[in-house]
């Protein structure tokens, strides 16, 4: 692509893009606010789910970094 | 004390933006450049050159082997403290092993720790201020990730035969879901290699651009660059935590894939 | 994809390193290099190594523990020793206060007995000096009141028959 229109498609798509790191922040969020509501209720229970834990944020922070890279790739790759 | 070290920082920080306030404050920020991989010796970089990739994951050897071999190599009954921390590395990656892959997981832990080991040290030493940080490359996750994919597939095939086919048919479901969700989950299965691949490289990648785009900002504010620099500390304080957590988020679902692949039943 | 050239249209901003395959070759060679060095490194030296320490720490845990446990058997055997001693010592102890208890008491009867003996023979002697001295007052009054009769009546100016006086006066002392 070339011109000023092709680039300035790049970074409004890089911002819309960077909109998914919110949103997985909101799924992290929430992955994290349910386990220590959920802790508390039962915190014997809480210590063998650690791993499920960070399992569950790694899994919606990797869609959050998917929109990050969609964001890298439309600033720098294309 | 603390607050007296606090209250020096700041004022060194302030004082040193006055000092070295660029003349002419401009915003250019090159957050990728630091990802740029380039020969030791020379320009052109084939396959065997000795790069920043080379030294930086020498280093990393180098580090594995000061905590493991030369950390332990008193056999202390009453460990030190290198051998403290080799043997709670080596305690942390057995356990997760052993509760998430299961007891016939154990024989893979040499492999697992391999990948743990280097991924953090990688992670840590690419922390180094200046230094290069080989995880952040997707070419290197996307090995990682593709070595636990073709080791979880293979152990799958050869533990379980046409039996590791059974992952994807979801006995639970009713029968008519059953072809649909067999679709979605070999889809899933292939996707893991690249969200297990650019979840690390992306982590690591993306706390690296922040640092160096506020790293810019310091650059261009001149005598407030104190504000950014403390951002800088604290996202740095976070990089820490996720250099760490990026490499055990990696490790244990390696653990989960190999589960899988041991256990297929659904 | 970004080559070199094509970075300058961009402002300000640079290719992603990350995506110029020119360098995947030499990342993932010089990876696989390490991660086998690594494999190596820590299969060959490092994990035997810290398997042993801890199995060996293990073991001696284990072994302190039994020792621990043997001494507090030990311990336990001396505490049961100890109390069956001194439970000898109180039963020793009471079995020679009763010996003792029934040898004075013994001594003690023996004593009495003698002594009850010894009253009752002198209770007796003095029983007979008193007979003997009862029997002997009663003489001298048989003689005393023979006499006195004999001088009354000769008083009285008769001529006192002593066979009749002592028959007399036998007659009245005998009640």
């Amino acid at each position: 692509m070339e011109g000023d229109i092709a680039q300035l498609g790049q970074f409004v798509g890089a911002g819309l893009a960077a909109i998914g790191s919110g949103a997985a922040a909101i799924g992290v969020g929430h992955v994290a606010g349910n386990f220590l509501a959920g802790a508390l209720r039962n915190p014997s229970a809480a210590a063998g789910q650690t791993a499920t834990l960070f399992i569950g944020i790694a899994f919606a922070e990797a869609l959050g970094i998917f929109s990050f890279l969609v964001a890298l790739l439309l600033m720098f790759a294309v | 004390m603390g607050k007296i070290f606090f209250f020096a920082a700041l004022a060194l920080v302030v004082v040193s933006g006055l000092i070295f306030a660029p003349a002419e404050a401009k915003l250019a920020i090159h957050p990728m450049d630091q990802f740029q991989v380039s020969a030791l010796f020379g320009d052109h970089i084939s396959w065997y050159t000795p790069t920043n990739v080379t030294l930086w994951m020498a280093l990393a050897v180098a580090a594995v082997f000061a905590l493991l071999v030369l950390g332990s190599s008193r056999r202390a009954i009453v460990p030190g403290r290198a051998q403290s921390v080799a043997e709670l590395a080596y305690g942390f990656i057995y356990k997760m092993v052993e509760d998430v892959a299961g007891k016939d997981g154990v024989k893979f832990f040499p492999y697992i720790m391999t990948l743990f080991m280097f991924i953090v040290m990688a992670n840590f030493l690419g922390l180094i201020p200046g230094s290069f940080t080989t995880t952040s490359h997707i070419a290197v996750t996307a090995v990682l990730a593709a070595l636990v994919f073709v080791t979880v597939t293979v152990v799958g095939f050869v533990k379980n035969g046409v039996g590791f086919l059974g992952l994807f048919w979801v006995s639970s479901a009713p029968l008519a879901l059953r072809p649909v969700l067999a679709i979605i989950e070999l889809i899933s299965y292939f996707v893991r290699p690249v969200s297990h691949s650019i979840r690390l490289a992306g982590n690591v990648m993306a706390g690296h651009a922040v640092l160096k785009v506020f790293a810019g900002f310091a650059a261009a504010l001149g005598m407030f660059s104190f504000l950014p620099i403390f951002a800088i500390t604290a996202v740095y304080a976070l990089e820490v935590l996720v250099a760490f957590i990026q490499a055990y988020v990696f490790t244990i679902l390696t653990c989960v894939y190999l589960k899988d692949a041991l256990h297929p039943s659904h | 994809m970004a080559s070199n050239t094509q970075e300058a249209a961009h402002g300000g901003g640079s290719a992603m390193p990350q995506l110029d395959f020119s360098t995947f070759g030499n990342q993932i060679f010089w990876l696989v290099v390490a991660l086998v060095v690594i494999y190596l490194i820590l299969s060959r030296v490092a994990l035997p190594r810290i398997a042993a320490v801890l199995a060996e720490r293990q073991g001696t845990i284990t072994n302190d523990l039994a020792a621990a446990e043997d001494l507090k058997a030990k311990a336990v055997e001396a505490e049961n020793a100890y109390n069956k001693a001194l439970a000898d010592a109180r039963a020793e102890a009471q079995r020679i206060a009763a010996e003792t208890r029934t040898e004075i008491q013994a001594g003690l009867d023996e004593a009495i007995a003698k002594a009850d003996e010894q009253i009752a023979a002198k209770a007796a002697e003095s029983e007979k000096a008193i007979a003997e001295i009862k029997a002997g007052a009663l003489e001298s009054v048989k003689a005393v009141a023979t006499d006195t009769a004999e001088a009354l009546v000769s008083a009285l100016g008769g001529s006192a028959d002593k066979d009749a006086v002592a028959a007399a006066v036998a007659e009245r002392t005998k009640g």
